[in-house]
C-alpha cells in the first residue's frame, strides 16, 4: 500500500484573487516570531529537525506552554523518546511547569513507548491506534496546537517502511483537517534533512537548528529553510537555551536598516561636549571609551550616565568590574554622586563577572534587562572583560548584536576598553572599534617627571569633532578639560609645562582676533 | 515450562472498528488459541472506536494490537495475526527448543 502525495498546481486561470496573508500561530519565543514575520503557518505542520541535543524539543515544548499560557491555544506533546516525567523535568528547568499546565488541561503529555524488540509483528497493521489517540487527546482539552517528538520513531520501531511512510502521509492530512499547528521534529543525519525524509511530507515550514562547538564554546543557531507563501529570513540565528527558554537573536534582520538620530546628548562633561562641536553625542550612538588601566574610563562613563539620569533618561549601567557599591564610592570620590539616580530609579547597576556566563548566555541577558525596563542610555564597563569568556571574534560578534538590538531602540551605548599598557594603545581596540560611532582615547603621557591625562577623539561619525589631545584633571567635580596651552612652536604644553606658560583667565583670549571677512 | 498446564492465558485485542484486518486478527487469534491454549484462555476485545481513550491508557499505536496480560510479563503482538508462528513464539506458547 503506497501513497504518493503529489501537489499539483492548478491550471492558471490567469487572474487569481489577491492571497489572503498566511493565518499564524505565534510561538511566543522571543526573536522566532520575528523572523517568520509572527509565528509558524496556523492549522498546518512545521518540522523542526536537527541532530542530538541541538534543542528540538525545547522548542517544540516552549511553542505548546507559549501557546497554554500566552495565546489560549492549548496543546498536545506526543513524545515518542522521553517519558513525560523526563519532559516534565526538563521543562522545570526552563520555568514551566508542565504538571501544573497538565492539571489544568491546557497541556497533555503523551508518551508513546515503542520498541522493536518488545514487539512482535505478524501479518498487516496499521496506525490507526495513533489516529484514535491523538485524536482522543485534542477532544479533551480542545487542542489547538500539537507536537511530535519525534515522530521518526515509528521507522525504528516498526518494520513495514512502506505502510509507515504511507501512515505519515495520511497523518499530516489528518493533522490539517483537525486545523491544529503542528510542530514535528526529526533527527538530522549527515547530508540528510532528516533520517527518514519527514520533510517529504512537511512542506509548509522547515526549521534547522543546529548546534557547533568553537574555541570550546558552543553556539547554537536557527535557521529558516523554507517558509511557504511567507516572507522569512534565511540567514542563520544564533538562539539560546537558558533558564528563560529558548529566545532567538535575529541579528541579521536588523542590518542596518536603523534610524538614524540627529539629536544630541551631552557627553557630561562640558569640556568633551565642546570637542564635539558642544553638543555631544548623537542619540543612539555606540560610542567607544578605550585606555590603559587607570586613565579615567569609568569616570568618562559614570559622567555620561550622571547626564541622562539628570535628563530625567533611564541609565542602565553594566558593571564587569567592581560591585555597584564600589562604582558609587569611587565615583563618590571624583565627585560623580551616582546614588540618588539610582534611589529615584533612574540608573541601574548590573554588576556581574563575566566568566559566571557564557558570551551568548551574557548577551541575552543583557538583551532581557534592556526590553524589561527600556533604558534611553546604556553604559558597558568594560566589555573587553568579555574576552575573558569569548575569543576577540566572538566578542565582537556578540557586541554588533548588542549594537545592533541598541540602535534599533534608539539606545545610545557607551562601551569601556581597557587597552593592555606597552603595545600601541590603539592595536587591541581596533577589533571592535569599526562598529562604533565614536571612539575616544583615554591616556596617560608621562614626560617631566609626571604623568597627564589626556583624552582625544579617534573617531566620531558624521560630526564635526576636535582633532587635539586634550588635557584632563580628575578633580572634586569630576573629569574637566583643560584648555589648550600651546607652545610657540605649535606643540601643546602640558602638566607643568602648562602651568610654566600661563593659566589662561576663563574667558581671556590669548591671541588677538584678526579680522576677517568683513567688509 | 512444566507448570505451564494449569496457566490461563488472558489476552486482549485492540481493534478499531469492524476492518478487514480486525476481523482477520480476532479469527486468526480464535483459531490458534482452540488449537494451542483449548480452555485455557479468555479474549477480550476492545474497539477504540467505542473507547479511545483506553488508547493511551495502553499505550496503542498500531492496530489490530494483540497484549497477553496473563500470564506476566505483558506481551504485545500487533498485525492481523495472519503468521501463526510468530503469534505463538511472541505470546511464548510454543517452548523454544533449547529448553526443554
Amino acid at each position: 500500500m503506497t501513497a504518493t502525495v503529489r501537489r499539483r498546481k492548478r491550471p492558471g486561470n490567469g487572474s487569481r484573487p489577491a492571497t489572503r496573508p498566511l493565518a499564524k500561530a505565534p510561538t511566543g519565543i522571543p526573536g522566532l516570531d520575528e523572523i517568520t514575520n509572527g509565528g509558524l503557518p496556523r492549522g498546518r505542520p512545521t518540522l523542526i529537525c536537527g541532530g542530538a541535543g541541538c534543542g528540538k524539543t525545547l522548542l517544540a515544548m516552549e511553542f505548546l506552554v507559549h501557546g497554554a499560557l500566552e495565546y489560549d491555544e492549548p496543546g498536545i506533546f506526543m513524545s515518542f523518546e522521553e517519558t513525560t516525567d523526563d519532559l516534565a523535568e526538563n521543562a522545570q528547568s526552563l520555568g514551566f511547569d508542565l504538571r501544573r499546565l497538565s492539571a489544568r488541561r491546557r497541556l497533555l503529555l503523551d508518551y508513546v513507548q515503542l520498541e522493536r524488540d518488545k514487539l512482535t509483528e505478524s501479518g498487516e497493521y496499521d496506525l490507526e491506534g495513533l489516529f484514535i489517540r491523538l485524536g482522543q487527546a485534542i477532544e479533551t482539552i480542545h487542542a489547538k496546537r500539537v507536537v511530535l517528538d519525534t515522530i521518526e520513531v515509528l521507522f525504528s520501531g516498526l518494520s513495514d517502511r512502506l505502510l509507515v511512510r504511507a501512515e505519515l502521509a495520511r497523518l499530516f492530512r489528518w493533522l490539517k483537517t483537525k486545523r491544529v499547528t503542528a510542530v514535528v521534529t526529526g533527527e538530522r543525519d549527515g547530508e540528510h534533512l532528516t533520517r527518514h525524509g519527514l520533510e517529504e511530507y512537511v512542506s509548509d515550514c522547515v526549521i534547522l537548528l543546529d548546534q557547533r562547538v568553537m574555541e570550546q564554546s558552543a553556539t547554537r543557531r536557527l535557521r529558516i529553510l523554507k517558509y511557504r507563501g511567507s516572507a522569512h529570513d534565511g540567514n542563520e540565528m544564533p538562539f539560546l537555551i537558558d533558564d528563560h527558554g529558548v529566545s532567538v537573536l535575529p541579528i541579521t534582520s536588523l542590518g542596518l536598516a536603523h534610524q538614524a538620530s540627529s539629536a544630541h546628548l551631552s557627553t557630561g562633561v562640558a569640556g568633551l561636549d565642546a570637542m564635539f562641536g558642544k553638543k555631544g553625542f548623537f542619540r543612539g550612538n555606540s560610542v567607544l571609551v578605550s585606555g590603559t588601566a587607570g586613565t579615567g574610563k569609568s569616570s568618562v562613563a559614570s559622567h555620561f550616565a550622571e547626564a541622562a539620569s539628570q535628563r530625567g533618561e533611564r541609565c542602565l549601567y553594566f558593571a564587569f568590574e567592581e560591585s555597584p557599591t564600589q562604582i558609587a564610592r569611587n565615583m563618590r570620590s571624583v565627585g560623580i554622586d551616582l546614588e540618588p539616580w539610582a534611589r529615584r530609579d533612574l540608573l541601574r547597576v548590573h554588576a556581574q563577572r563575566p566568566t559566571a556566563l557564557g558570551l551568548e548566555a551574557h548577551l541575552v541577558t543583557m538583551h532581557r534587562l534592556i526590553d524589561d525596563w527600556k533604558p534611553r542610555v546604556v553604559v558597558v564597563d568594560p566589555v573587553t572583560n568579555m574576552i575573558a569568556v569569548g575569543t576577540e571574534t566572538e566578542v565582537k560578534a556578540m557586541l554588533a548584536r548588542l549594537i545592533d538590538f541598541m540602535k534599533l531602540r534608539q539606545i545610545t551605548g557607551l562601551f569601556t576598553s581597557l587597552t593592555e599598557g606597552g603595545g600601541a594603545a590603539e592595536r587591541t581596540d581596533l577589533g571592535v572599534s569599526s562598529l562604533m560611532d565614536v571612539w575616544m582615547l583615554l591616556g596617560n603621557l608621562e614626560a617631566n617627571g609626571e604623568r597627564n591625562r589626556t583624552i582625544q577623539i579617534v573617531k566620531a561619525r558624521g560630526m564635526a569633532h576636535s582633532n587635539q589631545v586634550r588635557e584632563f584633571v580628575m578633580t572634586d567635580r569630576g573629569v574637566v578639560l583643560l584648555d589648550v596651552s600651546r607652545r610657540a612652536d605649535g606643540s601643546v604644553a602640558i602638566g607643568a609645562a602648562r602651568d610654566a606658560r600661563q593659566p589662561p583667565a576663563p574667558g581671556s583670549d590669548p591671541k588677538p582676533r584678526r579680522r576677517r571677512g568683513v567688509k | 515450562m512444566k507448570n505451564g498446564a494449569r496457566r490461563t492465558w488472558r489476552l486482549r485485542l485492540y481493534v478499531a472498528g469492524h476492518t478487514p484486518k480486525s476481523i482477520a486478527a480476532l479469527a486468526n487469534l480464535k483459531r490458534l488459541c482452540d488449537s494451542h491454549l483449548a480452555g485455557r484462555y479468555s479474549i477480550e476485545v476492545v474497539d477504540l472506536l467505542d473507547k479511545p481513550h483506553l488508547a493511551r491508557r495502553d499505550d496503542i499505536v498500531v492496530i489490530p494490537t494483540l497484549v497477553r496480560t496473563l500470564p506476566a510479563p505483558i506481551r504485545k503482538i500487533i498485525g492481523d495475526l495472519s503468521n501463526v508462528e510468530r503469534v505463538l513464539i511472541g505470546l511464548d506458547v510454543l517452548p523454544r527448543d533449547d529448553e526443554e
